[in-house]
C-alpha cells in the first residue's frame, strides 16, 4: 500500500510538472530571462504549489502520524551559513546553465530523451561530487543555534 | 526561442505539483524534495528509504507515457542548450543542491510552504544567481 501509495503521489507530481511546463527546459530558461523573451508562467507555477503546500501541510499535520509511518519527518535545522548559501548560489548557476532541475528532469526521463538522461547522469556525478566535498573544509557547517 | 504565456495550465501544474507534496506528507511524512529522492535512489542509503524513494521516481517517469498513450501527444521539451552545458549544469546542480540540501522542490515548495528560515533565504539565492546566469549567457557572452 505504502509503495502504491507512494507511485501515485509520483504520478501526480510528474503530471504537475509536465502540464505547468516546468518539464520544458526553453519555457524555464525563458522564466529566467527577465530581459530577453521573458515567459512569466512559473511564477503561476510556484504560487499554485506554493498556496496548495502551505494549506495542504498545515491540514495534514493536525494528524497524530502520517497514514504509513510512525511520525513526520521534517528538518528542524534554522542554521544559514555559507554551505546552504553557497549550495544554493551554485544550485541556481547550474540550473541557469542548463535549465533543468532534477524535479522537472525526473518526469522528463520518461520520454527517454538523451539530453535528459545526459542531464541526470552529470547530476548523479554532481551529487557524488558533494559527498566528497562535505569531507573537507571548504563550506564548514555552521553548528546548531 | 520564445513559449507562450501559460498562466492557468502553469496555476493547474503547479496546484498539482503543490498536491503531490502534500500526499507525501500525508502518506510516508516525508518533505517532496526532488534531489534528496534522486540521491536516496543513486547511493542506495538503506532498503527501507529507497523502496518509496524509487516508487516516486516510478510514478514520476511513467507520465509521459501515460499521456502519450492517453492523447497521443509526448510532453514539449525543447532544450535550447549545447551538450556541453547539459552536462556542466547537470554536474553543478547535482553539487549545489547536494550543498545547500535542497532544490526548486526541496526548499521552493515543501521549504517555503514550511516558512523554514532556511528556504526563505535559499530560494531567492538560487533565483537570483539563475536569472543573472541566463543573462550572462544570453546577453553578455550571446549578446
Amino acid at each position: 500500500m505504502k509503495l502504491l501509495f507512494a507511485v501515485l503521489t509520483g504520478m501526480v507530481f510528474g503530471a504537475g510538472i509536465t502540464l505547468s511546463g516546468m518539464i520544458n527546459p526553453a519555457k524555464v530558461l525563458n522564466f529566467l530571462d527577465i530581459a530577453g523573451t521573458w515567459d512569466a508562467s512559473l511564477i503561476f507555477v510556484m504560487g499554485g504549489a506554493v498556496m496548495v503546500t502551505f494549506v495542504g501541510y498545515r491540514l495534514v499535520w493536525r494528524r497524530s502520524a502520517p497514514l504509513f509511518a510512525g511520525g513526520f519527518q521534517v528538518p528542524g535545522s534554522t542554521v544559514i551559513d555559507s554551505r546552504l548559501v553557497g549550495g544554493s548560489a551554485l544550485f541556481g548557476i547550474g540550473w541557469g546553465i542548463a535549465g533543468f532541475c532534477p524535479g522537472a528532469a525526473i518526469p522528463a526521463l520518461g520520454t527517454g530523451r538523451w539530453e535528459v538522461i545526459l542531464f541526470l547522469a552529470a547530476v548523479g556525478v554532481g551529487l557524488a561530487l558533494a559527498r566528497l566535498a562535505k569531507g573537507l573544509p571548504l563550506f564548514p557547517r555552521k553548528a546548531e543555534a | 526561442m520564445e513559449t507562450a504565456f501559460t498562466p492557468f495550465a502553469s496555476l493547474g501544474g503547479g496546484a498539482l505539483i503543490g498536491l503531490a507534496a502534500v500526499l507525501l506528507m500525508l502518506g510516508l511524512g516525508r518533505i517532496f524534495g526532488a534531489t534528496g529522492i534522486l540521491s536516496g535512489v543513486v547511493f542506495a542509503e538503506g532498503r527501507e528509504e529507497l523502496s518509496w524513494r524509487a516508487a516516486l521516481i516510478l510514478g514520476m517517469v511513467l507520465v509521459p507515457g501515460l499521456m502519450f498513450l492517453t492523447t497521443g501527444r509526448w510532453p514539449q521539451i525543447d532544450v535550447p542548450v549545447s551538450p556541453a552545458m547539459i552536462v556542466i549544469g547537470g554536474i553543478v546542480v547535482g553539487f549545489g543542491a547536494s550543498l545547500g540540501s535542497g532544490c526548486t522542490s526541496g526548499h521552493g515548495v515543501c521549504g517555503l510552504s514550511r516558512l523554514s528560515r532556511r528556504s526563505i533565504v535559499a530560494v531567492p539565492v538560487f533565483m537570483g544567481t539563475a536569472a543573472i546566469t541566463v543573462f550572462i549567457i544570453r546577453h553578455v557572452v550571446g549578446g
